[in-house]
């Protein structure tokens, strides 16, 4: 039987010699779990509820292992590992291992791959490991994610690694809320800004009248207007309820990485928030960038990355003074953030530099011509020529367009009149910040993907919403209307969004990689999420390798519902 | 009545149930938000309320609206609606119905079609036409805009003008222009579910409506805005 690490004392003893399928037949009640990194081949995960207090209060939990975040597993490619998963909850739930490449019944969505773990029921995942780095899981049922339930997944690589490091830690981002999310849901439908303490005052437009003259002020707020569009709106739920986590810790408690000087240091950062982007830093340090979602990229040297919900990160700091260093993810929208230390000492920790402030979105984001607009200039984005010699090849690109269904109406309050490649552009908050930000346009695949088949034929995917109405959708269409997309085995498909909200979107494939077009394609960068940018487009490319049924979806817990679709692989 | 009403609102409910199994992304729901909850400073110290209720989905939904004034002698009037409301654009609801009408001594029923929505530059407003047995026709517009001076002390100017086609001496209600509010209110949202606030109002009626009963007043209010 395979050494089971986490199970310690007396589990331990009373499990000694029994063989898996005794112990999937007869789930016990409660076995004990002490361990934050489980490894090995054989896993057995207990989705329970437990009561935690993260902000003062007491609050309960969905949790796996009883831990938030759940345990760390540490796989080895090649291998094959089962994973077996015990629901004690009251409601049916599940678990998605998010990046996976593996077979359609072991993906771990409800309805789509299976019909989810029922109350008191153990299912048993079973799947090899064909790839490496740094991934996580999560619940796929109602909104468990967003009350605990995601853990972080370490695979380690079978040939040596090109880049070397002393220690590696994993850095889990996360929203936490005390309310319950059906109650956060519900305000957002009844009324969207709800959580939104950024909005335009009286004050914001008589500065600018005082700035530019009562004219020029009253236009630049007229399409804004007309269209009954905010462009303070950059995150539905904010600080006013979240708490920002790092590894489960809140600012005040701090999660520790420990380091000596000179020492190389591995940080995995996983976005496994609900609804919050992030924006990382280290002040002091700079982050050698490795690894997208996964995937070994050309290393690149940045001062700050936005990371997506749903996307990871692999960077390499070295720290050159024996002091500690602040592991800085502020919210998209500045509202809070998440802290943690680097430091060569667990008694030592950093103290958190000022939050940046929030910027406003700019017609780009509204997806109008800055060309025509003229007067309007988008913040931080300087296109050279290499740039639009890149875009406009990305444009030029033709094949064959399968046209989808796609309705008008309630569903869609805007339209991206003018989307344009937007990838050297770091985001609405990251413009113009003095730092050097990552970018899509940053990442290269660090192997060559010259010999990668050119697409077969092209979709379009347009990304709608009604932010007043607080509705989520993909064509105008929502899930609960639409046709499941179908993909044939074997074809080279190219996926372009084009993004007709003022939202940024993660967008995630199940089951299949998305090699993600930045303008090289000797270098597609292969990702699990992609996000797309307000009011911009934005393509990728998927060898559709994998039969069955598949979901595809915007990783916002609070979009999902909506902003889905079911992909089938025939 | 009162049994077309609840007969009305039971239909309504059965309606929403068939047109639309809930998906996730759109479970039921109900809101009470009470707009105005106040007292004015004028020589009855009315009491006046105007709130509305809903439940159903994103796209249909049953509405209840009411809006009324009273004082120590008991009711001065009160205007009711009873609506199946369908989002028909990304801004816009139709709705159809019923209202009734009260005042101390005596009551109507119409049949209401409205259109209510959020207009560019942010306006929510309500437009309700109104039909009743004895032909006189109806029509009555709304208008709120909010203006945030911080994230959480808000003024809202409000406009309201009502229209008849006939005379109706006996709901002191006459042909034409008959009514006209504007109103600025500034409430402090202690939390965005419960904001007191003062207030202005200014009321006048024209017409044969001003010869039944003669307004022509500016009040001080006070009053709570609360939501749940
Ligand atoms: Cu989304």
């Amino acid at each position: 039987m395979q050494r089971r690490t986490f199970i310690k004392g007396i589990a331990a003893t009373s499990l000694m010699g029994i063989t898996a399928t005794d112990i999937e037949a007869k789930p016990p009640r409660k076995r004990e779990h002490n361990s934050t990194t489980l490894s090995g081949k054989e896993f057995f995960l207990d989705i329970d509820y437990t009561t935690v207090n993260i902000t003062g209060k007491k609050a309960v939990a969905t949790t796996i292992n009883g831990q938030i975040p759940g345990p760390t597993l540490v796989w080895q490619e090649g291998d094959t590992i089962t994973l077996h998963v015990t629901n004690h909850l009251k409601k049916s739930s599940s678990i998605h291992w998010h990046g996976i490449i593996l077979p359609a019944p072991m993906d771990g969505v409800p309805g789509i791959s299976y019909k989810g773990i029922a109350p008191g029921e153990t299912f048993t995942y079973r799947f090899k490991v064909q790839q490496h780095g740094t991934y996580w899981y999560h619940s796929h049922s109602g909104y468990q994610e967003q009350t605990g339930m995601y853990g972080a997944i370490v695979i380690k690589p079978k040939k040596k690694e090109p880049f070397r490091y002393d220690k590696d830690y994993v850095v889990l981002l996360s929203d936490w809320s005390d309310e319950k999310p059906t109650s956060i849901y519900r305000k957002l439908k009844l009324s969207s800004d709800y959580y939104n303490f950024n909005q335009r005052t009286v004050g914001d437009f008589f500065s600018e009248v005082k700035k530019k003259g009562f004219g020029q002020a009253f236009d630049d707020r007229k399409m804004w207007n007309k269209m009954r569009m905010s462009d303070r709106d950059l995150s539905d739920v904010t600080g006013y309820t979240y708490t920002y986590l790092m590894n489960g810790n809140a600012p005040a408690t701090q999660f520790k990485a420990l380091f000596k000087k000179g020492e190389k240091i591995r940080l995995r950062f996983i976005n496994g928030a609900a609804m919050s982007f992030f924006d990382v830093r280290i002040p002091g340090l700079k982050m050698t960038v490795v690894a997208a979602d996964g995937n070994h990229i050309k290393p690149v040297s940045v001062d700050e990355f936005r990371i997506g919900v749903a996307e990871t990160y692999d960077v390499i700091v070295q720290p050159t003074s024996a002091r500690a260093y602040a592991i800085f993810a502020q919210s998209i929208e500045r509202s809070g953030y998440a802290l943690g230390s680097l430091t060569p000492s667990a008694s030592l920790s950093a103290k958190a530099p000022k939050m940046d402030k929030p910027q406003a979105l700019t017609m780009a984001d509204m997806g109008m011509d800055m060309k025509k607009m003229g007067k309007q200039k988008m913040g931080g984005m300087k296109m050279g020529n290499k740039m639009k010699y890149r875009w406009s090849a990305m444009e030029a690109q033709k094949y064959p367009v399968t046209k989808l269904p796609m309705a008008t109406g309630v569903q869609s309050t805007m339209k991206a009149m003018a989307p344009k490649y937007r990838l050297e552009d770091p985001g609405v908050g990251l413009r113009k910040n003095g730092r050097r930000v990552l970018t899509y346009a940053d990442l290269k695949n660090r192997y060559s993907t010259r010999r990668d088949r050119k697409p077969d034929r092209e979709i379009i995917l347009h990304l709608t919403g009604n932010m007043e109405r607080y509705m989520w959708s993909i064509n105008g269409i929502k899930y609960a209307d639409a046709q499941p997309l179908r993909f044939h085995y074997g074809e080279r498909l190219r996926i372009t969004f084009i993004n007709d909200t003022m939202m940024n979107h993660p967008m995630h494939l199940h089951g299949m990689w998305s090699d993600l077009e930045t303008g090289d394609d000797n270098h597609l960068v292969r990702k699990h999420t992609v996000i797309v940018q307000p009011g911009a487009k934005i393509s990728y490319r998927v060898t559709v390798d994998a039969k069955g049924g598949w979901a595809y979806h915007c990783h916002l817990l609070y979009h999902m519902a909506g902003m889905f679709r079911k992909v089938v692989v025939a | 009545m009162l049994k077309k009403l609840l007969l009305g609102s039971l239909v309504g409910i059965a309606c929403i149930q068939t047109l639309q199994a809930a998906g996730a992304d759109d479970p039921i729901r109900t809101m009470l938000i009470m707009d105005k909850f106040e007292i004015l400073d004028n020589d009855e110290n009315s009491r006046e309320w105007e709130g509305s209720f809903y439940v159903g989905y994103d796209i249909d939904k049953l509405y209840i609206y009411s809006q009324g004034a009273a004082t120590s002698d008991g009711l001065e009037w009160s205007q009711n609606d009873l609506v199946y409301s369908r989002a028909i654009a990304p801004f816009w609801d139709i709705q159809a119905g019923v209202a009734y009408d009260k005042n101390d001594d005596a009551s109507r029923t119409w049949g209401e079609l409205a259109v209510a929505g959020l207009a560019p530059y942010f306006f929510e407003t309500r437009a309700a036409l109104l039909f009743n047995g004895e032909g006189n026709v109806g029509l009555r517009l709304e208008a709120e805009y909010e203006m945030l001076f911080t994230q959480k002390l808000i003024l809202t100017p409000s406009f309201e003008a009502d229209f008849y086609s006939k005379d109706d001496p006996e709901m002191r209600t006459g042909s034409g222009l008959s009514a006209l509010e504007a109103g600025l209110r500034l409430r402090y949202e202690i939390v965005r579910e419960f904001a007191p606030y003062i207030g202005l109002t200014w009321e006048r009626t024209y017409g044969n409506t001003y010869d039944y009963n003669p307004v022509n007043e500016t009040s001080l209010l006070a009053g709570i805005r609360f939501w749940f």
